[in-house]
């Protein structure tokens, strides 16, 4: 019943804005002579005053997001050694077009503002100048040549793997909706896998082959542990459909395809703990946590459980669309010591040991 | 040529045979009638749909835990309770991008102005061929229908996002929406591109054939070269959506392993062996990308027509917006891969198409420099249709600048489908070509339906709009840059982004505002369709053709000859004249020279 109300109120509401505009509509023939629905000196006036003040809308906005939302601790602190790379060339491309933007709407608005249209004014005639065209091409291709050159130059800084540093090989497998990671032990070498290797009998759910020796030593598991300063080379499968490994905290992103395996690697640099101590974070965790107490009140009003409260952790998440809970396929990241990261990793079982016997 | 000229509608043409309903109005081959024709089915019938369908998404995530009667109401079984289903969420996001990308700002935005205009604006009786416009409009009818019937099937609609990435879209147990709903997705783009070529075709022929004696290619309005390089940019890409259509149903139904491999789901090993879904996305992208451009040439080319007239002036450097049009739509051909820096393909060919999308850069400057250089010095006339054209050069410069940063591969990295995206082409491709399309209405109403819109309406539905446009998509590019990944349709399970919460809130409060408010031009454009002021053979004293021919819609455009053309279209304020504009039509005087 309640639906039906609702529905009869929007349907009330569609109705009234329709018949508010036609009185609109009816009173406006009445009152004025001129009814040509030709854009007259007075509208002129009131149009070319409203440029100026949507110039200073426009600007406004701009100010109050930057100061609401521009210092993002996602923004600022990244914690991969290719992250403040990237930070900085954003920076410097936010720089520019934030200038630009300033500059070309100015003129737009306070043109249209400055020029409005009177009764006997005459435009100026004025259909080519081949100078300033050329300014405004050279400028702009000038500018771009910089920015493709430092974007380019970061690009390939990033994707270009290094195979002197020796990297620590972990794969990334992705399946609807979870995530898993295998290392690669002590020989720092995955063994061969394929879907058609899945058992899932035998609780070989990566379908690794379990006669290759390099496969013996590797370790799956559901949490994602780095050691902070190693470089990880990061292998990314997938046994159904396109995911995305995006961990944004590193400012790490590829896309998982099924039936090939595709690369990412960074070196992590802030554990977790020292992330979570860092300044930025603690006033972003204290921010989310009044939110989820304020939330938590209502729910416990409503007799239903409050919500937990927020701690930071570093996150992978699915960033390409892959079906219905697509919204919820995540992976924890805990980067630690050395130290920490070897007592986790003694700890788990070896992919030879997780092998469920055959009847 | 010439011969054409001569050619008598009163003799020859008018009553050779009697119309019938169904030939004026159905059946028509009159390209008046088709282009009204797309205007109702393209822009308002699923217009409509395609708004209506956003802001349930945006009510979704601004509140996505408690229920909500409109979601009961509207989805039925599909929102058990009035909590929306997961998956109904992601068809919701799929068909308000196809319906929008495709049927509102492809057919309906090309189909109505290039129909229109191509055939008033050269000196055309009709298009070059009348049948294969009409079979281009109804085949277009057939796949709206398909479409929307789409919506209605049992396990729900296409949910795999717009750009129907396989494996997700070629498998039925992969998400509901790839049964049935997919199927019918693609066949209804199937025809979709079978009419969209069609119309391509024919705009190409027309305007290269059937131009009136002085109509050179130098001469045309801006509105023509661009319909006119979009048809181009459309004959080169669809065919290549279809091929991978095809290939996708082929999978899908035969077996064929084109884009897929090694693919285990719901226990079980299945046969596709050796494809790959990077294939898909580059033949979709290779569509996909020009794509933006068949939306955004349109709108750039009225927003210049509109622009030069409405400043009383000429549109600054003719050639330059010429060779820019020509410029871009090259471009857009060599930048599908900046869609895919992160899908696996080579690093190295992320360098090369960072480079080539960077440069569209360069024209598109030109172009909004050009504008405003326009704007200065002129003796601007607020109709509506000029404040949507400031408008959209407002937004194509705001969200042509973010993608400056998005087509860096290296900033791409980490924005990659974040909201940062969807506020970056939302503002450069949906509102822009919106406002393109609005201003063409707007301008273009009197031709199409001798009579006036109200302008006072259309000022209040410009202002709210613009105000809503920038409240709804400003403050997303910072939610993108916090991290917030698209098509998630709760973020409650990532406590992480609780903070964006009320954000998201109050674009989602701008973006119902900016949807409601709609409904006066709907008003406005119904209402002034029968009952609206008698407009002038002129209204907005022009210089183009179609405001020299025949203010009674007849099937052949201009009673008696077709008129001659001796000028350049903006010959707005010329010295030497009284008037401040002079039709296309009038001859040199002696010793005047043209530009």
């Amino acid at each position: 019943m309640s639906t039906f109300f609702t529905v009869l109120i929007l349907l009330f509401i569609v109705v009234a804005i329709w018949q508010i505009v036609k009185i609109y509509d009816l009173t406006q023939v009445n009152t004025s002579t001129d009814n040509s629905q030709i854009a007259n000196d007075k509208d002129n006036k009131i149009n070319g005053n409203l440029m100026l003040g949507f110039l200073i809308f426009i600007y406004a906005i701009t100010i109050i997001c930057f100061i609401r939302y521009g210092d993002f601790p996602l923004m600022s602190n990244s914690a991969s050694a290719h992250g403040p790379k990237i930070d900085n060339l954003m920076v410097v491309s936010m720089a520019l077009i934030f200038f630009v933007q300033t500059i070309t709407q100015f003129f737009l608005y306070y043109f249209a503002y400055k020029y409005k249209g009177q009764k006997g004014n005459k435009a100026f005639f004025y259909s080519d100048n081949h100078k300033l065209e050329f300014i405004w091409t050279i400028i702009p291709a000038i500018t771009l040549t910089c920015l493709i050159t430092y974007g380019l130059v970061t690009w390939s800084d990033i994707m270009n793997l290094d195979q002197d540093e020796d990297p620590m090989v972990i794969e990334l497998y992705a399946q609807q909706f979870n995530w898993k990671a295998r290392y690669s032990g002590n020989d720092n070498a995955l063994g061969k896998s394929n879907v058609r290797l899945i058992d899932i009998d035998r609780a070989n759910i990566l379908g690794v082959d379990e006669f290759d020796p390099n496969a013996q030593d590797d370790i799956i598991t559901t949490e994602l542990h780095l050691p902070v300063g190693r470089p990880i080379l990061f292998k990314m499968r997938s046994q159904d459909v396109l995911h995305s490994a995006y961990m944004p905290h590193f400012r790490a992103q590829m896309n998982c395809v099924p039936g090939m395996i595709t690369q990412f690697s960074f070196t992590p640099t802030v554990t977790t703990d020292e992330m979570r101590k860092t300044p930025e974070i603690i006033e972003k965790v204290i921010n989310i946590n009044n939110i989820r107490a304020e939330k938590s009140k209502d729910l416990i009003a409503k007799g239903e459980e409050g919500l937990d409260p927020y701690e930071f952790d570093y996150l992978l998440l699915c960033n390409k669309i892959c079906g219905k809970s697509h919204y919820n396929m995540q992976m924890k990241i805990i980067v630690e010591t050395q130290e920490e990261f070897d007592n986790w990793i003694e700890q788990q079982t070896k992919f030879k040991n997780s092998l469920i016997a055959k009847n | 040529m010439s011969e054409y000229i001569e050619f008598d509608p009163k003799e020859d043409h008018g009553h050779h045979h009697k119309e019938t309903f169904i030939t004026k109005y159905i059946f028509s081959q009159d390209h008046k009638m088709i282009a009204k024709q797309y205007l109702i089915t393209g822009v308002l019938f699923m217009g409509v749909i395609g708004i209506l369908m956003s802001l349930l998404m945006r009510l979704q995530i601004a509140w996505p835990e408690e229920p909500n009667i409109i979601f009961e109401f509207l989805l039925g079984k599909w929102a058990p309770e009035g909590v929306m289903d997961a998956d109904i969420y992601l068809a919701l996001v799929t068909m308000h991008g196809t319906i929008m990308v495709f049927f509102v700002l492809t057919a309906g935005l090309s189909g109505t102005f290039s129909n229109l205009l191509i055939p008033l604006q050269i000196g055309a009786r009709d298009m070059a061929s009348g049948f294969l416009n009409m079979v281009s409009f109804w085949l277009f009818f057939v796949s709206t229908v398909i479409m929307v019937i789409s919506i209605f099937v049992e396990a729900g609609p296409a949910a795999a996002g717009w750009t129907i990435y396989p494996p997700l879209s070629a498998l039925e147990f992969a998400q509901g929406g790839s049964g049935l709903g997919m199927t019918l997705w693609l066949v209804s783009m199937a025809i979709f591109i079978a009419s969209s070529l069609l119309g391509s075709l024919n705009y190409i022929v027309t305007v290269i054939n059937l131009r009136t004696k002085g109509m050179t290619l130098m001469r045309m309005p801006l509105t023509i070269w661009a319909f006119f390089v979009t048809a181009i940019i459309g004959v080169i890409s669809f065919p290549v959506l279809l091929s991978a259509a095809l290939l996708l149903i082929m999978d899908r139904s035969f077996g064929t392993s084109f884009f897929l491999s090694d693919i285990f789901i719901q226990g079980e090993v299945l046969h596709y062996q050796g494809g790959s879904p990077v294939l898909f996305e580059h033949l979709f992208w290779f569509l996909g990308h020009p794509e933006v451009y068949i939306v955004l040439l349109p709108a750039l080319g009225i927003a210049s027509e509109v622009i030069s007239t409405n400043s009383r002036k000429p549109i600054f450097g003719y050639k330059a917006m010429v060779l820019s049009i020509l410029a871009i739509a090259f471009l857009s051909t060599i930048v599908w891969g900046h869609h895919m820096f992160i899908s696996g393909m080579n690093p190295f060919l992320g360098s090369v198409f960072t480079f080539t999308t960077l440069l569209i850069a360069i024209p598109s400057a030109v172009k909004a420099f050009n504008y405003i250089t326009t704007l200065w010095k002129g003796n601007i006339q607020f109709n509506p249709a000029m404040l949507f054209s400031i408008g959209f050069v407002s937004t194509f410069i705001t969200g042509g600048l973010t993608g400056i940063i998005l087509g860096d591969s290296a900033l791409d990295i980490n924005l990659h489908d974040t909201y940062f995206v969807v506020a970056h082409f939302h503002l450069v491709m949906g509102i822009s070509a919106l406002y393109g399309l609005f201003a063409g209405v707007y301008h273009w109403f009197p031709r199409l339906f001798n009579r006036m819109l109200n302008k006072n309406l259309g000022y209040i539905h410009f202002w709210v709009t613009a105000i809503c446009a920038y409240g709804v998509f400003f403050p997303m590019h910072f939610i993108g840059m916090a991290g917030l990944p698209r098509r998630y349709y709760t973020n409650s399970n990532f406590p992480l982004f609780d903070d964006l919460a009320d954000t998201n809130q109050i674009i989602t409060v701008f973006a119902i505002i900016g949807g409601l408010i709609q409904i006066v031009f709907l008003y406005n454009f119904i209402h002034s369709m029968f009952y609206g002021k008698k407009s002038e053979q002129n209204p907005w004293k022009s210089n183009t053709l179609e405001w020299t021919a025949s203010m009674e819609h007849i099937h052949g455009n201009w009673q008696g000859k077709i008129p001659e053309v001796h000028r350049w279209p903006y010959d707005y304020s010329k010295p030497g004249y009284d008037e401040d504009f002079v039709p296309q039509h009038k001859p040199l005087k002696k010793g005047e020279t043209e530009y």
